[in-house]
């Protein structure tokens, strides 16, 4: 029993830590920019195709290096092209046109990759378990966690101590006042979304050697990293994180002792977060 | 009485005079009559959306959970309980209905972006449920081998199950007795209020307008009327499953809403027989449509924001 909770705890950390890491990504692009990214989850499949591709030639660890950022140049392109054009207009446009690019991505990839499940192949050394009793704790687990935390603590020390990064806390805070000190701020919001797609694809190579590659990769995580944002509160990129390993881990428990609820546990949660503290855990009062 | 209304009336004659007779010229310009049907459904489904995000306001983006229960309740009354359309059609909007009126308040304090993500979220917990609990809801599958019942009305039945025609006017009775209702409201106070809302919120409230209660009521009736829609939906095809209460669906009203003008009581008709048409002919010619599709809402964000009407309305105002 116990060792049944351990392993369900550790699996619902990793998880969790793939639902923050998604949703620190869209928590990002959504404080800056006012837009709920929608193909977030296309992007992070893009990721994880990408790296297939290139690890015959790069190799994994070159392409765990190389995939998230063609992924975020990917991004950037894409917000000079379309994103860009639906900065302060009604929030309704920019999530249709996400829709509509989660289509076109999901379809794109299915077009050049095939339908079914490709093989990824992780090297030998992170398949291995690390110990006879705790079967379950590969290396390769345990580097994704150590790779999501590091991914995790370098997003908030390039938030906290670039340049860069006090710009977009100062613009999440009041942009038109960042524009008037005179800060390019259509080149920061381009850099922010660039930002939150490698966070995505990042996320996408890492969970390809758990979850399988297929075009449709990104759509379990999408809907538990939005609960993420929803449950730490908008605008608070520390609840965004807390948010999500807190329902990975608490779906991670449910599946011991009632495993056909483990995905309505998040939503209770949601819910419950919502009744009692309507802006998250760790959002600001009055923001949304 | 000026000029704009005169086209207004002009405007509802020709409309009801078009879905009056399409049986009758749907199939000479390469139509069918379940087009016309299915038409008519979603243009109900997107007109019940619109109640909320063209005249009260509030953007939401999880209607596909109420019209997915509204189809699952019709169905499975059919199914399991007893063969009767109407009762199971009133058992479809209840459930869904009250399931609206339960999230309500949870939301209904939010707003903006904030209330479109968790319209979004609650919807999908109804499609986890309608994938999961399999032993009712036939799970992936759908819900299938069952049929809509003919109407008894006591001295004449009416056939909907093998004339297609039938079914048509009953589809487009409902759809008339929902829209007639939508109007209604709208020109209420209720529905002066609502716009009140959408034009200034926080003037609304000064004006001691409970706002937050108004924007539940208008959340529980706009999911009643979009619930009413999935009943006829799961009649229409004697079928449902998890694909017609997707987020993807909800997605559908809202670009339809849009397409046909939001700002007007019959945009979203013209934007769901527009967007359907659309999809009939590609998805017969590609099997890459979503492809397509996605293409389209972009495009629609990209060059079309006002909607058909709202350019039409531009143009003549100009």
């Amino acid at each position: 029993m116990s060792t049944l909770l351990i392993f369900n705890i550790v699996n619902g950390l990793i998880i969790g830590a793939f639902y923050a890491l998604m949703a620190l990504g869209l928590s990002l692009i959504l404080n800056l920019s006012g837009v709920i990214n929608f193909a977030h989850g296309g992007f992070l499949a893009i990721g994880g195709y990408l790296a297939y591709t290139l690890i015959p030639y790069l190799g994994f660890w070159g392409a765990l290096v190389a995939a998230p950022l063609l992924v975020a140049l990917i991004g950037i392109a894409v917000e000079r092209v379309l994103i860009r054009r639906l900065y302060g207009r009604d929030p309704l446009y920019s999530l249709l046109l996400t829709f509509g690019l989660a289509f076109m991505i999901e379809d794109g990839t299915r077009f050049i990759w095939g339908a079914q499940s490709l093989p990824y192949q992780i090297p030998a050394m992170l398949s291995a378990p690390l110990s006879s009793s705790l079967f379950f704790l590969t290396g390769y687990r345990v580097f994704m966690m150590v790779l999501v935390a590091a991914a995790v603590i370098g997003l908030f020390l390039i938030l906290n101590r670039t340049r860069l990064g006090l710009r977009i806390r100062a613009g999440t805070l009041d942009l038109e006042t960042v524009s008037v000190l005179g800060v390019n701020v259509r080149m920061l919001r381009n850099l922010n979304f660039g930002l939150g797609i490698y966070l995505a694809g990042l996320a996408g190579v890492l969970a390809s050697g758990m979850l399988g590659l297929q075009p449709t990769i990104g759509d379990s995580l999408i809907m538990p990293s939005f609960i993420s944002i929803i449950v730490g509160g908008l605008g608070s990129l520390p609840g965004t994180l807390l948010g999500g390993i807190l329902i990975g881990v608490a779906s991670g428990i449910t599946t011991v002792f009632f495993p056909s609820a483990s995905e309505a546990v998040i939503y209770v949660i949601m819910a419950a977060v919502l009744i009692v503290r309507p802006r998250g855990l760790l959002g600001e009062e009055g923001r949304f | 009485m000026n000029g704009f209304d005169i086209n207004k009336q002009a405007a509802n004659v020709v409309v009801w005079l078009l879905l009056l007779t399409a049986p009758f010229w749907l199939v000479s310009v390469g139509g069918y009559v379940e087009l016309g049907s299915r038409v008519l459904i979603y243009a109900l489904a997107a007109m019940a959306l619109n109640f909320l995000l063209g005249y009260t306001g509030v953007l939401s983006f999880g209607h596909a959970a109420y019209f997915g229960l509204g189809g699952y309740g019709t169905a499975m009354v059919i199914k399991f309980l007893y063969p009767s359309t109407p009762l199971a059609m009133l058992v479809g909007i209840v459930a869904a209905t009250l399931a609206a009126a339960a999230i309500g308040p949870l939301i209904a304090r939010l707003r903006g972006v904030y209330f479109a993500m968790c319209t979004i979220a609650f919807g999908q917990v109804f499609y986890y449920i309608s994938f999961q609990w399999s032993s009712v809801t036939g799970g992936d599958d759908g819900l299938s081998a069952w049929q809509r019942q003919p109407i008894n009305f006591g001295v004449a039945t009416l056939d909907i199950l093998n004339d297609n025609k039938a079914f048509y006017y009953f589809v487009l009775a409902v759809f008339a007795i929902c829209v007639g209702l939508m109007a209604f409201l709208l020109r209420s106070p209720f529905g002066r209020t609502l716009l009140a809302i959408r034009e200034n919120e926080r003037r609304a409230r000064f004006l001691g307008i409970p706002v937050d209660r108004h924007i539940w009521m208008s959340w529980v009736i706009s999911c009643c009327f979009v619930s009413v829609a999935g009943c006829l939906y799961a009649l229409l095809s004697d079928f449902i499953d998890p694909r017609a209460i997707r987020w993807d669906q909800s997605g559908n009203f809202v670009i339809m809403a849009v397409l046909g003008g939001m700002r007007s009581f019959w945009g979203p008709l013209i934007g769901a027989a527009i967007f359907l048409v659309l999809q009939d002919y590609i998805s017969s010619h590609t099997e890459n449509w979503m492809s397509f599709v996605g293409l389209f809402f972009v495009l629609i964000v990209l060059f079309f924001p006002r909607g058909v009407l709202g350019l039409i309305k531009r143009k003549s105002a100009s």
